[in-house]
């Protein structure tokens, strides 16, 4: 292949859809005031996340691709269908539009430092009786981070294949968790925290698209959850992970939140946050633990 | 830390330099696997970023004859290249090949895998 033929690029911008082909748009996206109130007021009822002032930019950025694809001139247009409930579905576009974030595999490294030792190793032992491990990893998003645990699992806890484990990865969004499901990721996605010998020994090749292999797409269940919302019946946890998900919510949800996790947490069981968020003034039965920039927390015994 | 970025095309040496430059790399530029060879025998290189296909050598082939010689075992290795396909990628980690990275990147892509390569950068600017 000459270097004339190549089409490599380099962005400064963090996100990958700035590089996604097919995913350009033209026209220029503002958002009034009122009709930024408006949808503001529609994420906070619909998801309990709240969109704080000067987070105009994340409602022109990321409204204005339902815009396009919705086949709207203005955000104006979309936010006047909104309040007429003329388009069906549009809600829910626009709430998947604004909930939907950025994520990598093995995002941040440490909590996937910190499952593989100490944490697996000891879930190992003192569960060896029972041989019965559950997981859950709330807000999944496109996957990457259950697939993530997976993969750790797979290559370095073989044993744990043989248990009766209960590998639940949920979302608010029911097109992520179809994402989810479907284990496809682009070249861009497959190229972020994903080390290459798992990218050579857990996925297949079609064309641009990257696809996890059916062992590890096979260790997780897939389940819509609304964390704001009450839980539906899950088993109890031996670890959880919710990173980078509290911060989007005002502070009597995070409590709830936190509240229902205390209670499907096993008491000796790991609960994984962002490592930016906090239990602190939220809920007081959890301990922070001292593992490098883990946002690993426990129940206080 | 020093870095090699090993690539023909001077605008991808470029984009490279200042990536690494600006989180803290001394970075030293080859076109290609022999100009590469002689610059890591006149001085430490801790980490190279080496495109696959060049001129003279190519970087599978500086890959392989860097990791003949134990005087280069701790030299970090990351292929950038615009070959996607899941043999090449096998063939890189083959030859010894540390970690591989298809191009397009960004720089959160590059900070990432050095992040999983073992490589330090939480004190670099952002």
């Amino acid at each position: 292949m000459s270097k004339a033929d190549r089409t490599t690029s380099v962005s400064k911008q963090t996100s990958c859809q700035t590089l996604t082909p097919g995913k350009h748009y033209d026209k220029i996206m503002s958002v009034s005031e009122s009709d930024f109130n408006y949808i503001r007021e529609l994420v906070l009822e619909r998801s309990a996340i709240v969109l704080e002032d000067g987070k105009q930019y994340l409602v022109e950025s990321r409204i204005g691709q339902v815009v396009e694809t919705e086949g709207f001139d203005t955000i104006g247009q979309l936010v006047e269908a909104l309040r007429k409930n003329s388009h069906n579905g549009l809600q829910s576009k626009v709430i998947e539009a604004l909930t939907t974030n950025e994520t990598s595999f093995f995002r941040d490294i440490h909590p996937f430092e910190i499952l593989k030792d100490p944490v697996l190793p000891e879930i190992l032992k003192s569960r060896e009786n029972t041989k019965k491990l559950n997981i859950w990893c709330a807000a999944s998003s496109s996957g990457q981070e259950p697939y993530s645990i997976a993969m750790l699992i797979r290559d370095h806890f073989p044993a744990l294949l043989g248990w009766k484990t209960h590998f639940i990865a949920s979302d608010i969004s029911e097109k992520m968790l179809e994402r989810c499901r479907s284990g496809k990721f682009s070249q861009l996605e497959v190229n972020r925290g994903l080390p290459a010998a798992f990218l050579v020994k857990y996925f297949e090749k079609n064309g641009a698209t990257w696809s996890i292999k059916n062992q590890l797409r096979e260790m997780i269940h897939f389940q819509q959850i609304n964390l704001s919302m009450e839980l539906p019946y899950l088993p109890k946890m031996d670890i959880i992970f919710l990173r980078n998900v509290l911060i989007y919510f005002d502070i009597e949800t995070k409590k709830r939140i936190l509240n229902q996790l205390r209670s499907i947490l096993q008491p000796d069981g790991y609960l994984f946050l962002g490592a930016a968020e906090s239990t602190i003034n939220l809920d007081s039965s959890f301990e922070r633990m001292n593992y490098k920039h883990s946002g690993c927390y426990r129940l206080k015994r | 830390m020093r870095a090699l970025i090993i690539d023909d095309s001077k605008s991808i040496r470029t984009i490279l330099t200042e990536i690494l430059a600006g989180i803290g790399f001394a970075v030293e530029e080859a076109a290609n696997g022999l100009e590469a060879m002689a610059l890591i025998k006149k001085e430490k290189v801790d980490l190279a970023l080496v495109d696959w296909n060049m001129p003279d050598m190519n970087g599978c082939e500086f890959i392989q004859e860097v990791r003949k010689d134990n005087a280069y075992k701790n030299m970090r290795m990351m292929m950038v290249t615009t070959e996607t396909a899941i043999n090449k990628v096998a063939e890189a980690l083959e030859a010894g090949a540390d970690e591989y990275i298809m191009k397009p990147f960004t720089r959160e892509m590059i900070i990432e895998k050095l992040v999983l390569m073992g490589i330090s950068i939480s004190s670099a600017p952002k």
